[in-house]
């Protein structure tokens, strides 16, 4: 069983119609128990992050996150909110990928940064199995996560930031695979199958 | 490289998709999931639903529309029409649907786009303004386009923009329907002028309007309605098109 984390700041819906798509077992929740009895976890994101730090807090999965040894998907900003630092509200994120999320330069480029962008995959990973370089994926963010040593693909921007991230057990796209037709589906199905 | 983006506009009265000129002779033209399959298979970057229904169900049928639609595609899509407090965006947002298009509830409340834009971020705020010249100015219009107000266009797409909205779709009244392309010296004005991404609508009537729109005045997305809907021009040869003469585009 997957859990879908709905933490009230999420797209939970989306989400759950592509899980459904992929006919796969899943249950939205915000229980640890329930959490910690799955075998994956996918944690969404839509919003602001400081907002979203505190509800995680709300709902005691702030540490439990942080701990955690399965396979964990965050999309959008749940894979900003496992930078170190958010500079949206200032705020203490999970920690598990270094350095600081930042805003577009909306002297440099359209902010949000809106539509379908392509990734160029710059590290083997799970994930990107039967996804080529150049694909295009949907995304819809204001901030992004400075490339580092755990980036597995860049996008292009007017700077080039990270559009997916891993580290262990731990994942993270930027953009929104639910959204992002046949190829998202196959990116969601490759987090499950593989992972 | 960011694409630009191809959104057909469906008009939804009672749940069913309908068709016609300015308002007027209207047909039913089908399922709103359908259709929305339909336009995603043939390459649609975006989907937009206005809803034009007149009645008190409104809400509820709007939401189970909502849900419905985003159990069949995975492409994004906006929902528009009368919404005008923050539990109707949470409805539709939480029924599946990716952004809301707001339009004389903000003219009313500026406040509103704040709210919402803090709330469910503001990628997830389109403001729709529609504009008319009235021989001096470019005044906004609100109501589906039969009240003017006194805000002028270009300010107020600015002050929509400071205020929080992720998006602005431009809507020329004097182009809507014309076929005569988009209002291109306006929206060359707003993209230099606002920095949030600005989607084009009113007057496409041909291939070589969307590449103006996209060459010319450096928008990020073309909507058209009746194009579309009355097979007038394929998505997909439009996109190729668009390819051929160097505008980033997904194919």
């Amino acid at each position: 069983m997957i859990a879908l984390i709905d933490y009230g700041a999420g797209n939970v819906a989306s989400v759950a119609n592509a899980l459904t798509v992929l006919e796969e077992d899943f249950k939205i929740t915000k229980n640890e128990t329930e959490i910690c009895r799955a075998s994956k976890i996918i944690f969404p994101g839509v919003g602001e992050a400081s907002f979203a730090i505190k509800q995680l807090h709300m709902a005691n999965l702030f540490s439990l996150l942080r701990m955690v040894k399965k396979p964990i998907l965050g999309i959008c900003l749940g894979m900003q909110l496992m930078a170190d630092h958010s500079t949206e509200g200032g705020v203490t994120c999970l920690g598990i990928f270094p350095g600081t999320v930042e805003k577009f330069d909306p002297a440099k480029t359209k902010v949000p940064h809106m539509g379908w962008n392509d990734i160029e995959i710059t590290s083997e990973s799970k994930l990107f199995r039967d996804i080529k370089s150049g694909e295009y994926f949907y995304f819809a963010n204001s901030y992004y996560v400075p490339v580092s040593e755990y980036t597995t693909s860049i996008t292009d921007n007017n700077i080039k930031f990270s559009s997916a991230m891993e580290k262990g057990n731990y994942y993270g796209v930027q953009f929104h695979p639910e959204k992002s037709g046949d190829a998202g589906l196959k990116l969601l199905k490759n987090f499950i199958e593989l992972c | 490289m960011l694409c630009k983006r191809i959104i057909p506009c469906l008009d939804v009265k009672d749940g069913r998709v309908v068709k016609g000129t300015n308002f007027i002779n209207l047909i039913d033209a089908g399922s709103p999931v359908e259709l929305a399959e339909r336009y995603s298979k043939e390459g649609a970057d975006e989907l937009v639903f206005l809803d034009i229904t007149a009645s008190a169900e409104k809400r509820k049928t709007l939401v189970s529309l909502v849900s419905d639609v985003a159990k069949a595609i995975r492409i994004p899509f906006t929902v528009g029409g009368g919404i005008s407090e923050l539990g109707d965006i949470e409805a539709l947002l939480k029924a599946g649907a990716d952004k809301v298009s707001l339009n004389s509830s903000i003219v009313k409340d500026h406040n509103l786009i704040t709210q919402a834009a803090r709330r469910f971020g503001s990628q997830a705020v389109v403001a729709a303004i529609d504009i008319k010249f009235n021989g001096s100015q470019y005044k906004v219009y609100v109501k589906g386009g039969r009240e003017e107000t006194e805000l002028l266009g270009m300010e107020w797409c600015k002050l929509a923009a400071d205020l929080g909205a992720g998006e602005i779709l431009l809507t020329s009244m004097d182009k809507d329907g014309t076929k005569e392309g988009y209002d291109v010296d306006f929206l060359k004005e707003l993209t230099s002028t606002v920095t949030v991404p600005v989607i084009a609508s009113g007057g496409a009537g041909k291939k070589e309007d969307f590449l103006e729109a996209f060459k010319y005045a450096n928008v990020d997305a073309c909507l058209a309605a009746s194009l579309f809907h009355f097979d007038i021009l394929k998505i997909k040869e439009l996109k190729l098109y668009l390819k051929e003469n160097n505008i980033t585009i997904r194919i």
